[in-house]
């Protein structure tokens, strides 16, 4: 028996119900389509959550000088206080690290801003170059400060949109102007893009940033740094990073083995692991409820299977009486069982994918249909196409030809 | 004397209903020859549709032996049976039994489906040759529901030739039509049986229809009471050609 001859046979009898067939396909098509389009929907807002993550500059590792040491009556020192991040520490980094990509020192102080009759107070950050890559924060307008700068102590900045907002008057250009904090004149170089809140609701764009020197000489009068700011090769690193950076530390202070750290070194890895296993969590459990749905559509094929053998009994005894053997009924019901799932299949494919479109189109959601998602649910079809039809081809093969025959 | 189509000797078949034992055969012996038109007849019980269905190879004889073509019956397996149904025997049902929403073409090529020594191109001009034989040459892309009784009989009957079998057999083929189509189709048995040779076993229960064969066996409880050769055959022919117009209508 020829398979295609078994192929042309079924093809013939899905012809001759095509309602049926269609009606049958049905439950594949919404099961595999749901799959396709719930594990987008996962998916996508797992990735733009982590998006979100990275534009906060989520492999970004911070560096702040810790107490190890008590003065006087045993009392710790406050952290800020504390003088133990100097700029060496940051060349060794530069020179030894290899999973640090950018490293950047940090420098800080609070006061007026002014520009004109407006003022307004805020935070002025010394920081290299390099920050902004560190933070993954690109300008709106204007030029980014230089090495130059830095090692001149320019009195060049960069601000914030809030800073924008609060001392510079609708429709005024503040890059070229001159704004003084704390009486100092800076020139603005650049307007910041605007970044909003941080995860614990800190306005990131009330901000004024400086070169590093500037600051330490000319308002702090300081020659340490307070904090650094480094980035990890990416998120998946960071924790070797960590570790990198806390061995260069140690050699750099020359530590004692028995000695605490005296800095600290944070990621926010733990951030991210949170979030993700949260979006995580909503893709399994959509793509659970899918699935339900998908072998839901299997009992349907099964269902209308066993049907269509009790109400083609007649047809069955005619074949076998013209000379189809068992194994041929078996087949031609298989078959049409694996043409039924397979076609619904490839149609909830396709719909899946429009679906998410359309979800991504309309609502805005992101979606992200995933190779693997359109792979496992097309091999679960067609599985699910030979297994709950098996049952019923095989019991159209064992009918009697003569009790199928005289079967009304 | 050439092979003979059929060999029944002292053939048995006993069927078990719970604690009982039902002999619906009780030892029956005939031959048919190549070329032989024979009928099959008795009422009820008689055992009639047993041997219609041991001869159609569709049941196997509990004693005795069943030689179709020299092949011994008995012996083989549901899947041979099935081959054997394939190559050597051509049914004709009274309830047609075609294929709804299937055309006339598709129903005829049917059997040469599930014979893969045929190919797609042979099975297309086999079963039009056969509805050509038939006299429905014009008709191959109709459906069943889109043709007469007698229209679908007769597609029937070129579905049992197209597989060029040994045996036609035939079960009251034509139960379900008026007389003058039953005429038309026992025309047209006679006219496959003369012109071309063919073998024809007609199980039937109505003496008219028996009337048209070359051979009449006639079964009662099981067993052969009489096995004549027809002496005067009716032509079908000159039958329909002498109803009355009225009739046709």
């Amino acid at each position: 028996m020829k398979l295609l001859n078994l192929i042309r046979i079924a093809l013939r009898a899905l012809q001759r119900n095509k309602l049926r067939a269609f009606l049958t396909m049905l439950g594949i098509i919404i099961g595999v389509a749901a799959v396709i389009a719930m594990v987008a929907i996962g998916q996508g807002s797992k990735q733009s959550i982590q998006d979100q993550l990275s534009s906060m500059g989520s492999n970004m590792i911070t560096i702040r000088p810790n107490s190890n040491q008590t003065v006087g009556g045993g009392a710790r020192l406050d952290a800020s206080s504390l003088q133990s991040l100097t700029l060496d520490d940051i060349k060794a980094i530069q020179k030894q690290a290899t999973y640090i990509t950018a490293v950047s020192p940090a420098v800080q102080s609070r006061g007026q801003v002014i520009n004109g009759a407006l003022n307004w107070p805020t935070t002025i950050q010394g920081v290299s170059p390099q920050y902004l890559t560190i933070r993954n924060w690109p300008l709106k307008d204007g030029i980014a400060f230089t090495q130059d700068h830095v090692n001149t102590a320019d009195k060049v900045c960069l601000i914030g949109q809030t800073v924008v907002e609060n001392i510079f008057g609708a429709g005024e250009d503040p890059v070229g102007k001159i704004i003084r904090f704390n009486k100092i004149p800076f020139k603005v170089i650049g307007v910041l893009s605007e970044k909003g809140e941080n995860a614990f609701g800190q306005d990131q764009d009330d901000i004024v940033i400086a070169p590093y020197t500037t600051v330490q000489k000319r308002i702090l009068a300081i020659p340490y740094i307070q904090n650094i700011y480094a980035s990890a090769v990416n998120e998946s690193s960071s924790a070797l990073a960590t570790a990198e950076v806390t061995d260069i530390l140690r050699a750099s202070h020359k530590l004692k083995a028995t000695d605490d750290d005296d800095f600290l070194v944070r990621t926010q890895a733990e951030l991210i692991s949170t979030f993700s296993s949260t979006s995580e969590l909503l893709t399994v459990l959509l793509a659970a409820i899918a699935g339900i749905s998908l072998v839901v559509g299997g009992i349907g094929i099964m269902n209308i299977m066993y049907v269509s053998v009790t109400e083609r009994t007649k047809e069955i005894g005619l074949r076998m009486s013209i000379g189809a053997r068992g194994v041929d009924i078996l087949f031609q019901f298989l078959i049409e069982a694996i043409l039924i799932s397979i076609t619904g299949g490839i149609i909830g494919v396709v719909l899946g994918i429009t679906a998410s479109r359309l979800v991504t189109l309309f609502l805005s959601w992101p979606t992200l249909v995933s190779r693997s998602s359109i792979m496992l649910s097309f091999m679960v079809c067609a599985i699910t196409g030979v297994f709950f039809g098996y049952y019923p081809a095989q019991k159209a093969s064992r009918l009697d030809p003569i009790d199928a025959l005289r079967y009304e | 004397m050439a092979n003979k189509i059929v060999s029944i000797r002292d053939l048995k078949r006993e069927f078990r209903m719970g604690v009982e034992t039902v002999r619906a055969l009780k030892g029956v012996s005939f031959d048919v020859e190549p070329g032989e038109f024979v009928t099959i007849m008795g009422s009820s019980g008689s055992g009639k549709t047993t041997m219609l269905n041991i001869l159609g190879c569709l049941d196997k004889p509990s004693e005795g032996t069943y030689l179709l073509d020299g092949v011994d019956v008995g012996k083989l397996s549901r899947n041979e049976l099935a081959v054997l149904r394939n190559h050597k025997i051509g049914f004709v049902f009274q309830s047609y039994n075609l294929l709804a929403r299937t055309s006339a073409l598709e129903n005829v090529e049917l059997p040469l489906l599930y014979n893969s020594a045929v190919s797609s191109k042979q099975r297309h001009e086999r079963a039009v040759k056969a509805l050509q034989a038939v006299k429905l040459g014009d008709r191959i892309d109709h459906l069943p529901n889109q043709l007469s009784g007698g229209q679908q009989q007769r597609v029937a009957i070129a579905r049992a030739l197209v597989n060029e079998p040994v045996m036609i057999l035939a079960d009251e083929a034509t139960g379900n039509l008026d007389t003058r189509t039953s005429y038309e189709i026992m025309a047209l048995l006679q006219e496959l049986n003369q012109q071309q040779g063919k073998t024809i076993v007609f199980v039937t229960h109505e003496p008219d229809i028996a009337a048209f064969s070359s051979r009449t066996i006639t079964l009662r409880d099981g067993e052969v009471i009489k096995d004549s050769q027809n002496q005067q055959v009716r032509s079908a022919r000159e039958m329909l050609a002498s109803l009355p117009v009225a009739a046709d209508y």
